[in-house]
């Protein structure tokens, strides 16, 4: 029965990717969230939560949350495991705009980098509710299994210095079988 | 329905030495799971599903659908929560239940834990108690867990155990590198360092091969099948006598009892939803301590009508769990090595005989802790978020050791399950709510551990600590849930007597960690086993064909 299931996700997940790739080359907070593939997120919303996901885990030498696939990982979740967060989205990502309007008079994604780090430590004095939230999705998608759409090619295990992928025997079909 | 001698509810660790116990005894066994029997091709190493780290559903049951629990919050009220969530105190539904998917530590407990009011006289408002049993009367059924389910270790570093007639049946696995910088700093400070005894293969046995040492342990299932529970050890044995049958997805309703006080079989829901009856000459109820207490409070009869077992409103009461401390050090030095399962060294010095304190606990290293374990866990003033804290991942990820233990709590009678008025299951029986906590010396023996773990962790080199102690709101049970049908000579002030029997009710035994009176500073699985080998041993003895000698 897993098996199945994973079947479908695996799928899904090809389709997301394949839409990423087609769109830009990364998904870096950016016009590649006008594709309409998301399960979940409106182009709007994905565009104001990647930038939130992209402050939580930035780019270094490493990728960032979304170059990552947190944000395929999110909304995939949104209509899975984490519907019940639906409205926190929705209501969060509506008030994290609006407080970037309130203040510099554009959405965040519009903001330049300094702004949304202001913005985005606001946010989480002022809705530190849903900030964790996303905050705790994030570092899921990022450094979670590469199965569920985030972490892309294990980048964060990679970066922590263990083997890639992290297992031995079996598994490692396992970890190959989820990987788009 | 063929009427049987004994129906188990529960396949978990001690629902599954009871069915081999009776079935290879001659008796005929009905063993009821509310879960599935997982196999290798389920030993998935999903970092965020498993049965420790849950954000995307629990591997091995219950699912959140329908399976909801409420936890009573002293200070805002009632909350659902999914069983996926940390506040349903989930251990596992499955076939071997906990075992299956447990870290597999496998202690005995110390000859003091069976005397902790004598030891200690109990503390204002708690239910501090002493055990009917003694080590010594458990002794021989603790050996009898260790070669039959199979544990590896070596306890002779430690002078704090009660005497072992023969030492276990495997060795330890080779140290690892958190052993190697932990073991010289514990001999420093004086300390007894020794080998965590585990229900692991370190070499082959029963029939089945040794760890390979992977990263994913504790919360997984063994995909090399070299942890042992009772899912492939004494449920497999029972099957093979012929004498037991194993009805997985089959969720107990209610231990049906007739007018005269006895059990005459159990009622649950099939597979497919089905309400059906099992008729029986006994019932024993394995379903652990928080769904076992809940089964004995749904069963309303005429002689029972606040539930079986239940007349001195003593059920699903002290329940107690662990309350878990310790520190986390940094080290300049790579102290990860990759090899499993990571927890390995422990000392057993703290456990008794601090002045001023009721009891402690053992303290160990951690298993290994995946990258998405390790988020929470930073040094102290690492930013929560953004570059400073991506980097503090990459630093110190393989530069930490994490020393905890389980505290033995001083458990209350307030601490307790009780059955919602207003939630009920997908199969419309009114669920657990969870309410209470364990007595508040219990966090200064917690806040005390945690400090010997840092200056531990300090010895060995740790550039930087954090402490972690925490004080919860509402007790904690999860994987450890006991105490919610006490053993006890007092038939006012326990559920069972010595033998597991539920004092009213001659025919109806409860066996697993719901009978412990208090729950000793270590892991309570080997506990649990040779409990049920015990009570096993005397059901078996005392049972005449048709009924009970009195």
């Amino acid at each position: 029965m897993q098996s199945s299931r994973d079947g479908v996700r695996l799928t899904r997940r090809q389709f997301v990717a394949a839409g990423a790739m087609g769109g830009a080359a990364l998904a870096v907070g950016c016009k590649a969230g006008k594709q309409e593939s998301w399960d979940f997120l409106t182009s709007a919303q994905a565009r104001t939560l990647s930038v939130l996901c992209d402050q939580i885990v930035p780019a270094d030498d490493f990728p960032s949350a979304t170059q990552a696939g947190v944000l395929a990982y999110i909304d995939r979740q949104l209509v899975r495991h984490y519907r019940r967060h639906r409205n926190a989205y929705r209501d969060g990502l509506e008030q994290a705009d609006g407080l970037s309007r309130q203040r510099f008079g554009r959405g965040l994604a519009d903001l330049d980098a300094t702004q949304q780090s202001e913005l985005t430590s606001d946010l989480s004095r002022q809705n530190p509710g849903f900030f964790n939230l996303v905050r705790s999705h994030t570092f899921e998608g990022f450094y979670g299994s590469p199965r569920h759409g985030g972490n892309r090619d294990a980048v964060s295990w990679r970066m922590v210095g263990v083997d890639e992928p992290p297992v031995r025997g079996r598994a490692q079909d396992d970890q190959r079988k989820g990987q788009a | 329905m063929k009427r049987v001698n004994a129906v188990v509810v529960g396949a978990g660790a001690a629902g599954g030495i009871v069915a081999k116990e009776l079935s290879t005894a001659g008796l005929s066994v009905v063993l009821l799971e509310r879960g599935k029997w997982y196999t290798a091709n389920d030993c998935r190493k999903d970092d965020l599903r498993n049965q420790r780290t849950t954000v995307l559903g629990n591997a091995f049951g219950p699912e959140d659908e329908g399976n909801p629990r409420v936890v009573f919050d002293p200070k805002s009220g009632p909350h659902t929560v999914l069983a996926s969530e940390g506040g349903y105190q989930n251990n596992a539904a499955c076939v071997g239940g906990g075992t299956l998917s447990y870290g597999a530590m496998a202690w005995r407990f110390v000859p003091k834990d069976f005397r902790m009011r004598s030891t200690y006289g109990a503390p204002q408002g708690s239910s501090l108690e002493d055990w009917p049993i003694s080590y010594d009367d458990l002794e021989p059924y603790y050996e009898k867990a260790e070669y039959e389910i199979g544990i590896s270790g070596d306890y002779s570093g430690s002078p704090f155990f009660g005497p072992l007639k023969n030492p276990l049946p495997m060795p330890p696995l080779p140290p690892n590198r958190e052993f190697q910088i932990l073991e010289p700093a514990a001999k420093r400070l004086g300390l007894h360092p020794f080998h965590i005894p585990m229900a692991r293969n370190s070499v082959p046995y029963n029939g089945r091969g040794p760890c390979m040492r992977c990263r994913w342990c504790v919360g997984f299932a063994c995909e090399v099948d070299a942890k042992n529970g009772s899912q492939n050890t004494v449920i497999p044995t029972a099957l093979g006598t012929g004498n037991c049958e194993l009805r997985t997805e089959c969720m107990a309703k209610e231990v049906l009892m007739d007018d005269r006080g006895r059990a005459r079989g159990v009622a649950y829901y099939d597979a497919d939803g089905r309400l059906q009856e099992q008729a029986c000459d006994m019932v024993i109820v394995s379903a652990c301590a928080i769904e076992s207490a809940r089964l004995l409070l749904n069963s309303k009869s005429r002689l029972f009508p606040n539930g079986l077992g239940n007349r001195h409103d003593q059920v699903g009461r002290h329940l107690q769990g662990h309350h878990y401390t310790g520190a986390i050090g940094f080290f300049d030095f790579d102290t990860y090595d990759d090899v499993g399962p990571g927890a390995s060294i422990a000392v057993a010095d703290y456990n008794h005989g601090t002045p001023g304190l009721c009891g402690g606990g053992a303290l160990c290293n951690e298993f290994i802790r995946l990258p998405i374990q390790m988020v929470e866990r930073m040094p102290v003033n690492t930013p929560r978020w953004g570059l400073g804290h991506k980097q503090a991942m990459r630093t110190f990820y393989k530069r930490n050791i994490a020393v905890m233990g389980p505290t033995q709590p001083i458990p209350m009678a307030d601490g307790r399950i009780t059955l919602d008025p207003a939630v009920t299951d997908k199969w419309g029986m009114p669920v657990a709510r969870i309410s209470g906590n364990v007595h508040p010396h219990t966090f200064e023996i917690g806040l005390r551990q945690a400090q010997r773990a840092e200056a531990w962790l300090k010895e060995a080199g740790a550039m930087s600590t954090i402490v972690n102690a925490g004080k919860p709101t509402i007790v904690s049970g999860g994987q450890h849930q006991a105490g919610t049908c006490r053993m006890g000579n007092d038939p006012q002030g326990s559920v069972v007597n010595r033998d597991c029997q539920v004092h009213d009710a001659d025919n109806v035994f409860v066996i697993d960690g719901s009978v412990h009176v208090t729950n000793g500073g270590f892991n309570p699985a080997l506990t649990i086993m040779a409990i049920a080998y015990m009570a096993s041993e005397t059901l078996v003895r005392n049972w005449k064909g048709t009924g009970f000698k009195s």
